[in-house]
């Protein structure tokens, strides 16, 4: 392990936890971040419906309620925008958020921009910032933290970080990642629904649907209109890497394990009170049955997982 | 409306030009645009020549630089915007906001197109960019439903420009990693979406399997019609079936809504495929032409489309909102 | 099926007359079209393997040296990087860019083993020259050239009307 002191790009990680993506039950949604409040040790949570708008009322009603209770427990908190905006509901949606001044957004395409008039705001994954020259457009239109596309390698995180100062870039560090998304919901055909007929289907699988290949390799898993990844993306190997690179944030993304679990091991990971191994071998008691993948990080297929003698 | 052809190498810009193209998109030959497969594409000099043969004849050329710039690499997208403008592009079709953002302060005078990479599905989205960099058009991903199309079209400040045939991205485009997921090279970095050096078919019996790096995408039986191996086209298994779990094999073909497109005041209508034969180019630039002039077209022409298309079959895809 | 014309040609044709024949219309097709090396670059270097289903012949191409070698079906061919094969008339009216690649591929009317990347590169750069066959291998000599064409061009039209691909 590397010594604090003598690594000039050490700086404190901040731990944010990502939007759920699925559809959870508004009970469950609530009880969720009511935990998170109360007994997480994050810096921020993003909350807010990303993938389908079919799905906002669900949370609707217990936004206001856990976004103070977050609050109250100094998280900072910010909400997220839709990341496929076409219907004028859609677009009504995202106004109405760049529309409020209690929180900062964190904007999922670029539709919001204009409408926040340069105050401060965050960009998350779904927005193809995969430059310094685009993290500078976005910083002056007010952007403070980016959130980078998950299949970003490291080389680009560290060009991206050392070019772009003013903005605190962010890394999905945990969970099934976002790879797609789309106008037709695969998820509600998949159960035999179309989209505009879906009956809320996706809120039957917190998890998604797994899609193996015909040879049965975990592969994917459905999410309404989303693709996510099969895989568990799993960034804790790579922590040191990611702060070398100039990386001031990782993002968590809400699985179906204990998220309270898994942000104590990655803050003690990066606080290198705990080895990443051991860190490791924790996360995958705590999210059985998932295989875990980080390849993106260096620049391999994201289905694949690196293991940290080869990750240089 | 325009009609705009795809054009992988100059002899495939010669014959769209000569068949009655209004305009042909084509591409540097390296990762700077979304079609970077090996032995296509434009040098330099090739772009240069096709540029004036194609303004002999009253046709426009447009250049498509619609990858993300690499970080680290940017001169690389750079110096394609410059040569692009320098060679006398009539147009560049842009997706990255930090290109755009150069090109806007590099080349003000010249016209920016907006990539159907850029992922722009909304009239804020785009009046934003229209705002901000001066586009003048706007292609539209596979997203939107025609009364979609007709209702942004009425509202952006710039023209807007529709696929009406050839390959159907299920997924938004500009969004979507599953190729790098599969192979470590993304349609948004390195131009390739299941890319040719990751992709092998194997003989199982009587069928064909295709992978995709380490993945089986699909398998095909004795003289079942084929697809390109993409995994939103691909066939998977999910709670112990096997089948389609996007979307089959199958082309985009919306040359029935000509009309409502022009009605709805699109000023272009695009033609995917600049990976394509020159066969194929001939065949659909005929078959639309046709159908523009006479309002209808000859029933051998949709056979003829239908047989061009992926499995053979083709789909409105988001244009028929039961699609979704 | 070859038509029985073309059959009765191939399957007694013994292998040393394919052989001159196939190596002297390559030689003779990169000497007209210097172009296809120039969007094949690397790939040039990949043994390619033709296998038309219809004959008893493999011919496998070097195209960086200009070679080709060619093998009865059934004896051990050479090493391959990619290997296409499908109906003689398709193969021919494919490199005369007649037909588009991708759409015979989808109809299963053409296979490819091997090195996608090299099929493509041949593919592309097949395209992007005036490949035509009967004005390419017509006899070299100026009082043969006009009657060799026009048996070619016979030949060849017939053929492609066998296969219902559009003669122009």
């Amino acid at each position: 392990m590397t010594d604090a002191g003598a690594d000039p790009g050490a700086g404190r990680l901040t731990l944010t936890l990502g939007p759920v993506l699925f559809l959870w039950s508004e009970e469950r949604w609530r009880d969720f971040y009511f935990r998170i409040a109360d007994e997480a040790d994050l810096d921020a949570v993003v909350i807010g419906e990303t993938v389908c708008s079919k799905r906002e009322h669900f949370h609707a009603r217990a936004m206001d309620e856990v976004a103070e209770r977050l609050t109250r427990a100094g998280k900072t908190v910010r909400l997220a925008s839709l990341a496929l905006v076409t219907a004028p509901r859609e677009r009504k949606s995202v106004q109405r958020l760049a529309a409020q001044e209690r929180f900062a957004v964190e904007i999922g395409e670029l539709s919001a921009v204009p409408r926040l008039r340069g105050r401060p705001f965050a960009v998350g994954p779904m927005v193809n910032v995969y430059n310094a020259a685009t993290a500078e457009v976005l910083a002056k239109l007010g952007a403070t933290t980016i959130c980078l596309p998950p299949e970003l390698p490291l080389a680009s995180l560290e060009r991206i970080c050392a070019q772009a100062p003013r903005v605190g870039i962010e890394v999905f560090a945990f969970g099934k990642v976002p790879l797609a998304i789309s106008a037709r919901c695969a998820h509600a055909r998949f159960r035999g629904l179309t989209k505009d007929t879906c009956q809320f289907i996706c809120g039957e699988d917190p998890d998604g649907v797994a899609v193996d290949t015909l040879d049965g390799q975990r592969f994917l898993a459905l999410n309404g209109v989303q693709t996510v990844s099969g895989t568990c993306h799993v960034a804790l190997d790579d922590i040191d890497g990611l702060r070398r690179a100039g990386v001031r944030g990782l993002r968590l993304s809400p699985q179906s394990c204990d998220m309270v679990a898994v942000a104590q091991i990655f803050r003690a990971v990066s606080e290198r009170r705990l080895e990443a191994a051991v860190g490791r071998r924790r996360l995958a008691e705590i999210y059985p049955d998932v295989p875990f993948s980080n390849g993106f990080l260096h620049g391999r297929p994201g289905r694949e997982l690196v293991a940290a003698g080869q990750a240089q | 409306m325009q009609l705009i052809c795809p054009a992988g190498t100059p002899a495939a810009l010669r014959d769209a030009v000569d068949l009655g193209a209004d305009a042909v998109y084509c591409g540097f030959r390296d990762e700077t645009n979304a079609r970077n497969f090996p032995g296509l594409n434009f040098s330099r000099e090739e772009l240069e020549r096709e540029i004036a043969y194609a303004h002999s004849r009253q046709v426009h050329v447009l250049v498509a630089i619609n990858t993300f710039m690499r970080a680290g690499s940017e001169a690389l997208w750079e110096r394609a915007v410059d040569d692009a403008v320098r060679l006398g592009a009539d147009a560049l079709i842009l997706a990255d906001l930090g290109l755009i953002a150069y090109t806007a302060e590099r080349h003000p005078q010249a016209r920016r197109h907006l990539s159907v990479q850029a992922g722009a599905a909304n009239a804020d989205h785009i009046g934003f960019l229209v705002e901000a960099f001066g586009i003048k058009r706007a292609v539209l991903p596979r997203v939107l439903s025609l009364t979609e199309v007709a209702a942004l079209t009425r509202e952006v400040p710039c023209e807007t420009e529709v696929f009406v045939f050839g390959g159907l991205c299920v997924m938004e485009e500009g969004r979507c990693s599953l190729s790098s997921y599969a192979t470590g090279l993304s349609p948004n970095m390195h131009g390739v979406c299941s890319p040719a050096s990751h992709v092998r078919y194997r003989k199982d019996g009587e069928a064909m399997v295709s992978m995709l790096g380490d993945f089986t995408i699909n398998r095909f039986g004795a003289g079942e019609a084929a697809g390109y191996p993409t995994i939103c086209k691909g066939r998977f298994t999910a709670e112990g079936r096997d089948g389609y779990v996007f979307e089959d094999p199958v082309s985009l073909d919306a040359l029935a809504h000509l009309d409502t497109l022009h009605k709805a005041g699109v000023s272009a209508l695009k033609i995917e495929g600049r990976q394509r034969g020159r066969a194929y180019v001939a065949q659909v630039v005929k078959e639309i032409r046709r159908r523009l002039q006479s309002g209808s077209g000859a029933a051998d022409g949709a056979e003829a489309l239908r047989r061009m298309s992926e499995g053979q079959r083709t789909t409105e895809g988001s244009y028929d909102r039961r699609w979704r | 099926m070859l038509p029985p014309i073309l059959r009765l040609l191939a399957t007694p044709l013994p292998l040393p007359l394919v052989q001159g024949m196939a190596q002297a219309s390559l030689t003779h097709i990169l000497r007209e079209h210097p172009g296809l090396f120039d969007r094949l670059g690397t790939f040039a270097a990949r043994p390619i393997a033709i296998s038309p289903t219809d004959a008893p012949f493999d011919f496998t191409l070097v195209l960086a040296r200009r070679s080709v070698r060619v093998t009865r079906r059934g004896a051990t061919p050479p090493a391959y990087a990619t290997r296409i094969c499908g109906p003689i008339v398709l193969l021919l009216a494919l490199a005369e860019g007649r037909l588009d690649g991708d759409a015979e591929f989808f109809g299963r009317h053409i296979s490819i083993e091997g090195d996608m990347e090299t099929a493509l590169a041949l593919r592309n750069a097949a395209e992007s020259i005036p490949l035509d066959f009967v004005r390419d291998l017509a006899p070299p000599w100026r009082w043969a050239q006009r009657p060799g064409q026009a048996v070619l061009g016979a030949v060849r039209r017939s053929l492609l009307e066998r296969e219902g691909v559009p003669c122009n």
